[in-house]
């Protein structure tokens, strides 16, 4: 599971107390624990690693100036990604890739097709063809690359929900809070990004097939 | 209890997988999953896609970042 999982982290109360009276070690850990899943949502909506790791490093400043004013109205994981979040739009909305961004903001789940044409929406053509079993390392990384690059080309909504999900294992509830979503529409989002990785997949493990 | 085709049953998955299904819904699904080989492996084929998704490559802040970090939350107590 990802790092988002929150292996070992004490919990919200004893975390907020201890970033308060300034224990280093606590802020630490956040660090080290959250950052390497907060640069993986970060690429959602900006184009290079720079810009990545200046969003991360913005929202901990963030989170080290408001953590006096945290009010525990969410957990504190969901109030970081939420900072996050919005500190990437802003930076991917000035960057000089330009996203639609109005496709992403308002309820665009229905034309969220693009780039996906080859998968058609949650259906299947044939009965799907047997899998290896990744035993081989190699196998197992290839299959890492080709994740990572397929991820790339998701649209923009698809491709944060299924990072949160599915990379970073946050659960659903946590997901519409960070994304201010319906459930109903998490689930297409995920179900979309789900049905186009395992088809990317299905092609891969098809083109590496021995011939019998 | 609902019936289903292939192809609507594919578009079920995620909800299937996440509980999120009515009592028909489910059991139509279920149902369908017990007869048909091809929907088993599809599903099961999710479920591998995820475990997959969920073991990236590592990732990590550059040290030059996290030490600024460091040192910037060091700061405010000072303030």
């Amino acid at each position: 599971m990802g790092s988002f999982a929150g292996g070992g982290l004490p919990p919200d109360d004893v975390v907020v107390t201890a970033l308060r009276a300034g224990d280093e070690t606590m802020f630490a850990a956040l660090l080290d624990t959250w950052s390497g899943g907060m640069l993986r949502v970060a690429r959602s909506y900006v184009s290079t690693d720079h810009s990545a790791e200046e969003v991360v490093q913005d929202t901990w400043l963030a989170v080290i100036g408001g953590i006096d004013a945290f009010e525990s109205r969410s957990s504190v994981k969901t109030w970081v990604y939420r900072i996050l979040i919005n500190a990437a739009k802003k930076r991917g909305a000035r960057e000089s890739r330009t996203l639609p961004w109005s496709s992403f903001e308002h309820d665009g789940a229905a034309e969220e097709g693009r780039g996906l044409d080859e998968v058609p929406p949650g259906g299947r053509q044939e009965p799907p063809v047997a899998w290896p079993t990744p035993e081989s390392e190699a196998l197992a990384s290839e299959v890492r690359g080709l994740i990572a690059e397929g991820l790339a080309r998701l649209p923009p909504r698809q491709r944060t929900v299924i990072t949160l999900r599915d990379v970073e294992g946050c659960t659903s509830e946590e997901v519409c809070e960070i994304l201010e979503i319906s459930a109903a529409n998490q689930r297409v989002l995920l179900h979309r990004a789900r049905t186009a990785v395992r088809g990317w997949l299905a092609d891969y493990f098809e083109s590496v097939k021995q011939p019998e | 209890m609902k019936r289903f085709t292939c192809d609507e049953l594919a578009g079920l998955v995620t909800a299937y997988l996440e509980d999120a299904l009515d009592r028909p819904d489910l059991d139509g699904v279920r149902t369908h999953l017990a007869t048909c080989e091809g929907c088993e492996r599809y599903v099961e084929q999710f479920r591998a896609t995820v475990v997959a998704l969920g073991d990236p490559p590592p990732e990590k802040l550059p040290a030059d970042v996290r030490s600024r970090l460091m040192s910037a939350f060091r700061e405010r107590r000072r303030l």
